[in-house]
């Protein structure tokens, strides 16, 4: 087994199995995630002690008769969630020598499922991008093509797990930053339903829509790895106290009787043509896997964006407060405590932030509350009742994720045209639906120099990730798009 | 939602971050734009609609009342920008209260 | 010139609540301590912690509000104000908006005299209180003119009540018995320590003055920094004459925020231009909204005791017990609850009152247990209150038989039997102490029957201690004349 390609369900079996040490895994991905973060720039953070700490205590475990769902499997963890004694960033200057006193819960619970930290991984600054460029700590780039970028704003937790640096990574998903991500970089992305992992010890942007999620290169990886991470947490209010189900052992191999739903608002006409033909192909390979092809309506669906960077910059603007310099992070001095305020989240905030801060700031001042941010939550609802009447006349909505394979660098200078990259995902956010992006083929963007991965969103209805994984799961194993494009060299070698 | 002027600077202060002139006229550009595309939401009929805070409907989520222990002393100054006697130091207040 | 005005007054208070952790962590709730030292990754908002909220405190409130006949809405939610100040971890207070847990309600009060007020409440709502700032570098420790503040975290986060009141009062005097009953009421409770020095109550009065009659309001100040009942006393009175004296100046009252200042007895204005605040409250995104279930409210409210109002009137006009003597108890609810109990079972409330606040009360001041935690129990006292009113023992012997029951516990009509302490009103057994003492006594017999009537209460003395206090006085005196006469 190489440790490097094998797939997290691979790894555990054969650590549990004690045909290969957790700590071998660990000495063998140390350096071969390094080398290869040299041209990736995923990770801000390697964590190689740690990462040898537990991997002895998994073997130890192993040892005394334990089997671990993700023994000595290799992850990378978004630099927005804590890891105790870490330095835990947000790829913000204002968070730059942070080191997190506590571990947030989905990251303890991956751990303690046997998973391996191999670092912290890149971001677009306080997870706000769609590219990954919005970081102001490194510059992550596409596994398949160096000069675009990873999409974000989970960027490093993609290029790692799609660049092979990393066999499973975390991600969070506010708008479509695990599932955008995940087709730019050739993974399978999974943002759960909200409040199905919990948030606690993962840096809020806007807590009513942030959610998170795994990436894996396989449906079975991110199921295993949500398995680990999801359920109830009594530290997270919003957290979900009912049944969790499992996924990674229901995951299924045909599409037999499955209502797929095409969103009717959603023609794939408004796309590049070798992009729109990639997803044609993807919805007739879903009806021969026996599934029925329904066409439903989402006519508020186009609100979606306009929804989204009202509540979510409002949301993070109320968030983002606490980095003032006082407790912790970066302070710029001044003459009194508003100078001092202001010049520290003046230097340690990047230019999106500040914008969505300023956004944010607006829509919930005096005079603009209803007209901005109350009529943006009543028009959520409309968007979730939209989702919800679609769901009675099929079992999932398949869709593009992004609505362009990934880009070159600074290709967006605008930021509404950035924003556009998630038209498909922000609608399924606001309902809080389960959903994914799975490798659905590929396409060669105009000037590029080879074909870049596409992602096929499924979304389903509140708490149904077991059907859903399970759909994506016998997609995946149909069409095996994921093995049809290859890393560049760099990465592979 | 009109597209009039907005003052960013206004804006800016109540988030406490300090703007130069560029930016000022950079984010209020941008911010107007924004605002432009965000005026779609006008077309869409919210009359009979309640506000979405949460998607998940639970309640009364609460934590019993139960002490849990607290961070060391020396974990919670670690990260601390000025520190003095145990306390964190922040420059002068001034106050709305003089 | 005073007469010819009224004052309009409406007092908001924050009042921590007693629970054993803080709002939104298990941190916790404590007075004091080295600074930084009761703080979590929540209440000092480290980046990634979320709060939860503290179902007690919960609780509490729905108390405070059923207390006061308040509503107890079938929605309730957090929001979140916006603001930045040092001492405020996240920059924003969770707090409630526009659906607090309480609505309405009304305090009823007395005053010292007696006269009964009331005043309506506005709302009670549930948010968490703010660290401390010390202000050094100016000598003084004021925020004026210091170069630094120091920050503790301590209190950030612990669960505060604000308790907005309707403008129903209109003197010092009736703010003083306001805050008063809601301090009994949350004492009674346990909802509060009610601490004022340890900053568990602070309180800001809105004051307005109107020439009397007039219908319209006044311009308004708002007065803070009090730190006692009686400052708050004394600001209102400055305040007042403050006012009284522009208008009557020909100046008008702007609306301003003062400060009290207790060493010079006046307000002083504490903002030079009005600040607009903007807090962007909009519902807290961490939290999920309250529908407490009836059923809940309703335990609650029959686990609750009687509110001190309650007992103020019942106490007053049912057992006409003097107002002083009514607020001494009240004041104490323990003390009070042991009263309502003695009198639940004899139905004596005067000679109940005699012995809570006479001896009963001075033996516990004696050894410093409070009554309520000593070894007589309501039933022994009610026993003892029985047998006194049945004339078994006399008085002397009822103190010495509570001195019993004080140190050893028990029951009084034990000790009375056990000790043969029941007053003797068999005349064969008293005649026996009579003879031996008229016999020992032949001068005093002389005396008295030379007419001085005084020696007659030597003698019933003497009988009293030969029959260890046991001999009915009144019967001992009426064999006492019997025999001499007869001699």
């Amino acid at each position: 087994m190489d440790p490097v390609r094998a797939s997290a369900r691979e790894i555990a079996r054969a650590v549990n199995a004690r045909e290969v040490s957790a700590l071998e895994i660990a000495e063998t991905m140390i350096p071969h995630a390094a080398a290869v973060d040299e041209h990736l720039g995923a990770y801000l953070t390697f964590t190689p002690d740690l990462m040898r700490e537990h991997a002895r205590r998994v073997d130890a475990r192993v040892a005394a008769g334990e089997t671990l769902p993700l023994a000595g499997v290799p992850a990378a963890i978004k630099d927005n969630m804590c890891l105790l004694g870490t330095r835990t960033t947000c790829a913000s200057k204002i968070l730059e020598q942070w080191i997190a006193p506590y571990t947030a819960t989905a990251v303890g619970r991956l751990l303690a499922a046997g998973a391996l930290p191999i670092g912290k991984t890149n971001m677009d600054e306080f997870a706000m991008g769609s590219s990954g460029e919005n970081s102001a700590l490194g510059k992550t780039k596409n596994p398949y093509d160096l000069d675009r970028v990873p999409g974000g704003s989970s960027a490093g937790s993609a290029a790692a797990v799609g660049g092979f640096a990393a066999t499973i990574s975390t991600g969070s998903d506010t708008g479509g930053s695990i599932r955008e991500p995940a087709a730019f970089c050739n993974v399978v992305g999974f943002k759960p339903t909200y409040g199905r992992v919990s948030r606690y010890g993962l840096i809020a942007f806007a807590s009513s829509l942030d959610q998170i999620g795994p990436f894996g290169r396989t449906v079975e990886d991110a199921a295993l790895t949500y398995d680990a991470m999801g359920g109830h947490d009594p530290m997270d209010a919003t957290s979900v106290d009912r049944a969790f189900e499992t996924t990674a052992d229901h995951l299924r191999e045909d599409l037999r009787g499955v209502r797929v739903g095409i969103v009717k608002e959603f023609a794939t006409s408004d796309l590049a043509p070798d992009v729109a033909a990639a997803y044609e192909a993807a919805y007739n390979d879903l009806v021969k896997l026996g599934a029925e092809l329904v066409e439903v309506e989402l006519p508020t669906a186009k609100y979606g964006l306009s929804t989204y960077y009202l509540i979510a910059p409002a949301e993070c603007s109320s968030n983002l407060a606490r980095f003032d310099g006082v407790r912790y992070g970066l302070r710029v001095d001044g003459a009194d405590v508003g100078e001092m305020y202001e010049k520290t989240r003046a230097a340690g905030f990047g230019p999106e932030v500040k914008r969505r801060i300023l956004i944010g700031t607006y829509a919930l001042s005096s005079g603009y509350y209803d007209a901005y941010y109350v009529k943006a939550q009543k028009a959520r609802t409309r968007i979730a009742a939209d989702f919800r009447r679609a769901f009675e006349k099929c079992d999932v909505i398949a869709s593009p994720a992004a609505s362009a394979p990934a880009f070159t660098f600074n290709a967006k200078s605008d930021p509404y045209s950035m924003y556009l990259m998630d038209y498909y995902t922000i609608p399924v956010s606001l309902a809080g639906l389960p959903s994914l992006s799975v490798p659905c083929g590929s396409a060669t963007p105009e000037g590029g120099a080879r074909p870049m991965p596409l992602g096929l969103q499924l979304a389903s209805p509140l708490f149904t990730e077991r059907a859903l994984l399970g759909y994506a799961h016998a997609y995946e194993r149909a069409t095996q798009h994921a093995a049809k494009v290859a890393p560049v060299q760099v990465v592979t070698s | 939602m009109a597209t009039e002027r907005i003052d960013v600077r206004g804006v800016a202060r109540l988030a406490r971050l300090a703007l130069s002139d560029e930016e000022v006229e950079r984010y209020g550009a941008q911010l107007e734009d924004l605002l432009k595309h965000v005026d779609d939401l006008k077309q869409l009929d919210t009359s009979d609609v309640a506000a979405t805070a949460q998607v998940i409907e639970s309640r009364n989520v609460t934590r019993p009342d139960v002490i849990t222990p607290c961070l060391a002393h020396e974990v919670v100054m670690a990260g601390a920008p000025q520190a003095q006697h145990g306390f964190f130091r922040v420059p002068k207040i001034i106050a709305e209260a003089e | 010139m005073r007469d010819a005005y009224e004052a309009v007054i409406g007092i908001e208070c924050h009042v921590e609540l007693k629970t054993h952790s803080k709002m939104f962590c298990g941190c916790a709730n404590e007075f004091g301590g080295e600074p930084n030292t009761k703080v979590c990754p929540v209440c000092l908002a480290l980046p990634g912690a979320l709060p939860v909220p503290n179902a007690q405190a919960i609780e509490l409130m729905v108390k405070a509000g059923l207390a006061f006949d308040a509503e107890i809405p079938a929605f309730s939610k957090f929001d979140r104000k916006n603001y930045f100040y040092p001492d405020m971890p996240k920059n924003y207070q969770i707090s409630q908006f526009d659906m607090p847990l309480t609505q309405g309600g009304v305090v009823h009060y007395w005053l010292s005299d007696g006269t009964k007020k009331s005043c309506r409440l506005t709302r009670i709502h549930l948010e968490e209180d703010t660290g401390k700032s010390t202000h050094a570098g100016s000598g003084d420790g004021r925020i004026a003119g210091s170069s630094y503040s120091l920050v503790d975290f301590n209190r950030a986060g612990v669960p505060l009540m604000e308790c907005v009141g309707e403008p129903d009062i209109r003197s010092a005097e009736e703010a003083v018995g306001y805050l008063e009953a809601l301090k009994r009421t949350f004492v009674e409770l346990g909802v509060s320590d009610v601490k004022m020095e340890e900053g568990s109550l602070r309180c800001d009065a809105n004051v307005s003055v109107r020439k009397r009659g007039a219908t319209e309001y006044g311009t308004k100040a708002e007065i803070k920094n009090m730190n006692s009942f009686r400052s708050v006393h004394d600001a209102i009175e400055s305040e007042i004459d403050r006012q009284i004296a522009v208008l009557e100046g020909g100046g008008r009252v702007i609306q301003e925020t003062r400060g009290w200042d207790e060493a010079a007895g006046v307000t002083h204005s504490m903002r030079s231009k009005e600040q607009a605040h903007d807090y962007r409250y909009f519902p807290e995104p961490d939290l999920v909204p309250l529908e407490l279930d009836r059923a809940l409210i309703e335990r609650i409210r029959a686990s609750m005791p009687p509110v001190p109002f309650e007992r103020f009137e019942r106490y007053t006009e049912q057992f006409g017990i003097s107002v002083k003597q009514t607020t001494q108890l009240v004041d104490n609810p323990p003390l009070a609850g042991y009263f309502d109990r003695v009198v639940a079972i004899c139905n004596a409330p005067g000679a109940a009152l005699n012995f809570v606040l006479g001896d009963l009360s001075r033996l516990a001041n004696e050894s410093g247990t409070p009554v309520a935690e000593g070894k007589v129990t309501p039933a022994a006292l009610a026993e003892l209150i029985a047998l006194t009113e049945a004339k078994t023992i006399n008085s002397k012997i009822a103190k010495d038989v509570l001195v019993r029951l004080w140190s050893d516990g028990g029951s009084a009509k034990a000790i009375v039997e056990s000790e043969g302490l029941a007053q003797v009103s068999d005349p064969g057994a008293i005649a026996q102490f009579v003879d031996d003492v008229l016999a020992a006594n032949g001068d005093s017999v002389a005396q008295f029957k030379a007419g001085k009537e005084n020696v007659l209460k030597f003698l019933v003395g003497q009988v009293m201690k030969a029959s260890r206090g046991k001999a009915n006085p009144e019967l001992v005196e009426a064999l006492l004349r019997e025999k001499i006469a007869a001699r």
